[in-house]
């Protein structure tokens, strides 16, 4: 039995829980968000991902009611939210630096929506105990936020916005000022709460590992724009332009012309060395400008030339990093191009197969990266 | 070398402090006298021993007995007191919205503002009152205006009332409300202002709700600032307020310079500075709670 997978996005007939229409926010000549449309459905995981200053706080802050588009319009569940101010929108935010009141204690704060909304008293306690099971911060209830981790003031931020029971959950860097480890075990924990509560969360984040880890599908934003929006795989293995594959991960990037044989695209790119072969490009032309990226786990290195690969190429190992579970080759061709290859390290570190200046074979198969045209 | 540290700040308050302090009290505890000094007893080192007894023989709390028998003096305690909490309250409410819109102005305005709470500062304290005189007579400019403008058609009688006596306090201790509370606002995160609208607050109910209760120790301080200073305060109720404005302060004065009488004066001066020191407790606790509060 196949699992029933969550896709609204494919579905033609849902309807998305928030609509950016052709909207546009500038901040007196600086564009922050320039005529972008997008749409997010209900249950969702959605994650912005974008240098600083590409646009994605801003966008954020619009959905809070902080900012208002200066063309174009949102719509939450179908309605116009453009002039609803922040306290008249069922859409709560989780602030990046928690935006906890220093004055009042854990439980105080998770409260205070709940009492803006005259809730009666005894069903306040009752959601707020809620909350701080949901968040694991029974004990610490009476504390103030300066006398508890950072972790935890995460918890009390998240279990706060979370307590009004919100339509949208908007995230702003929310695991940006915790450790590593921490933020790792808190992306999890992220994932199950927002499974639990079934709330759609809008997650911005620079951090592109967190994005692929915790959402259902990413946009990649630059310049006020969204250059992608899609599942993690597909940002990750059909990047649809250099900079998604840039911004994603680790990747080689090579340009040269195209030239169309069959049913495969060739590439010229340099001199002397053989024409990468992969899937084709729609409408591209022969000498048109093309570009191929191909991710470095994807490249075996191998000291014999293998037989059978689509693309093979001589280099010679100029740098290696080693990161523990996997080392990254840095290779060095014949006309000076780095070409990173990556493999795992199933073997200890002594008995590494190659060394510094040792000629070496990169290969790879003709699906194994992708031609893109800009 | 902590010693000599630490001794410098004893000593400073020895000077300045400790020792006058002894010398009001000792002279609170003498009798009235047509004299150079106006009292008795008077220290003469040559008779010795004996002559040190018979100082200390003089010594009483006559004085002190009598500032509970005549009613003045509790009355302009209490006068003191409610002009000073009355002061204090007006200032507060002048000062929070001025540091609130310094606080919210843009960054390179700021430093200008401050010059302009401070500016009065580099004048003569002096000159600046007379100047309200001038502006507050019934001939002043203020009246001047009101009746030019045609909202008044006799001139107010403002000068020497304890309205004047007020605006001549706010007017003066203005800066010592603004600055803490400022340094307070300054501090205050904007995102906590957008989380509380966030979760439902309106913008007049997130001020209260969360810049109020997080100012509240620049209030307290920048309150105990004007408080203090204003109960003793003689300048500005002797040439702002009228006959019938009754201060400490300026039966202090009068008690020094027109009666003469400087053990009655001393000992007004010693139960002052004791009434005082509970609000100066207060403060300092309020000043420690919050260094612990910023660590």
């Amino acid at each position: 039995m196949a699992l029933d997978v969550f896709a609204p996005w494919d579905d033609p007939n849902a309807k998305p829980l928030i609509q950016f229409q052709n909207v546009t926010k500038r901040f007196g000549d600086f564009t922050a968000i320039d005529d972008l449309t997008v749409d997010i459905f209900e249950k969702e995981f959605f994650a912005l991902l974008g240098p600083s200053g590409c646009g994605k706080t801003t966008m954020m802050r619009m959905l809070a009611g902080f900012e208002t588009p200066t063309e174009g319009q949102i719509l939450l569940a179908g309605q116009d939210i453009g002039a609803v101010p922040p306290n008249k929108r069922a859409v709560n935010m989780m602030f990046q630096s928690y935006a906890l009141f220093p004055h009042l204690s854990i439980w105080e704060n998770i409260a205070f929506g709940l009492k803006r909304d005259k809730m009666p008293k005894d069903q306040i306690g009752e959601r707020v105990e809620e909350m701080l099971r949901l968040t694991r911060l029974e004990k610490f209830a009476r504390r103030k936020p300066h006398q508890i981790s950072g972790g935890q003031r995460q918890r009390v931020a998240l279990a706060r916005s979370l307590a009004k029971a919100p339509k949208l959950l908007l995230l702003d860097e929310p695991l940006g000022a915790l450790d590593k480890k921490l933020r790792q075990e808190t992306q999890f924990e992220l994932m199950d709460i927002q499974e639990t509560t079934g709330t759609t969360f809008v997650i911005v984040t620079h951090d592109q590992e967190e994005a692929m880890t915790v959402a259902s599908r990413v946009a990649v934003m630059d310049h006020g724009q969204i250059v992608q929006v899609s599942t993690p795989d597909v940002i990750y293995e059909a990047p649809n332009s250099t900079y998604v594959a840039d911004f994603i991960g680790d990747v080689n990037l090579i340009s040269g012309k195209a030239d169309p044989q069959d049913d495969k695209l060739h590439m010229h790119w340099a001199e002397g060395q053989p024409a990468v072969v992969g899937s084709p490009l729609d409408g591209a032309a022969k000498g048109q400008d093309v570009h191929y990226a191909i991710r470095p786990e994807k490249v075996s290195i191998s000291a014999e030339k293998p037989e059978n690969a689509a693309n093979t190429i001589q280099g010679e190992v100029h740098d290696i990093a080693y990161l523990g579970n996997i080392s990254t080759y840095h290779v060095k061709l014949a006309g000076g191009q780095i070409i990173k290859a990556q493999s795992a390290n199933n073997r200890r570190i002594s008995r590494r197969a190659f060394t510094w200046e040792d000629k070496v074979w990169l290969s790879w198969t003709d699906t194994a990266g992708v031609f893109l045209e800009r | 070398m902590r010693r000599l540290l630490i001794a410098v700040p004893f000593l400073w308050l020895l000077a300045l402090f400790i020792v006058p302090f002894a010398i009001v009290f000792k002279i609170s505890l003498s009798d009235l006298a047509v004299a150079i000094p106006p009292y008795t007893p008077t220290l003469d080192f040559a008779e010795g021993w004996a002559g040190l007894k018979a100082f200390y023989a003089e010594l009483d709390f006559e004085n002190y007995i009598w500032l509970t028998e005549d009613d003045l003096y509790w009355k302009a305690y209490l006068s003191s007191f409610k002009i000073a909490v009355i002061s204090t309250l007006l200032t507060l409410l002048v000062g929070y919205p001025i540091a609130y819109g310094i606080a919210r102005a843009p960054q390179e305005w700021r430093a200008m503002l401050f010059m302009l709470v401070i500016l009065p500062f580099w004048t003569s304290f002096l000159i600046r009152v007379y100047a309200w005189m001038g502006i507050l007579s019934q001939e002043g400019y203020l009246n001047q205006v009101l009746l030019w403008i045609g909202v008044i058609n006799e001139p107010l009688i403002i000068l020497n009332t304890n309205i004047a006596v007020y605006i001549g306090i706010v007017y003066t201790y203005l800066p010592f409300m603004i600055l803490p509370i400022y340094a307070a606002l300054e501090k205050l995160d904007i995102s906590l202002l957008e989380a509380a609208e966030d979760l439902g607050c309106s913008r007049f109910s997130a001020f209260w709700l969360v810049t109020i209760p997080l100012s509240k120790q620049g209030i307290i301080a920048g309150s105990f600032l004007v408080f203090i200073p204003t109960i003793g305060e003689f300048v500005i109720p002797s040439l702002l307020g009228g006959s019938r404005t009754l201060m400490i302060g300026k039966v202090l004065w009068e008690e020094f310079f027109s009666n003469r009488d400087w053990p009655v004066a001393s000992a007004v001066a010693v139960v002052l500075l004791l009434i005082l020191i509970i609000p100066i407790v207060l403060f300092q606790r309020n000043e420690q709670k919050q260094r612990e509060a910023d660590k």
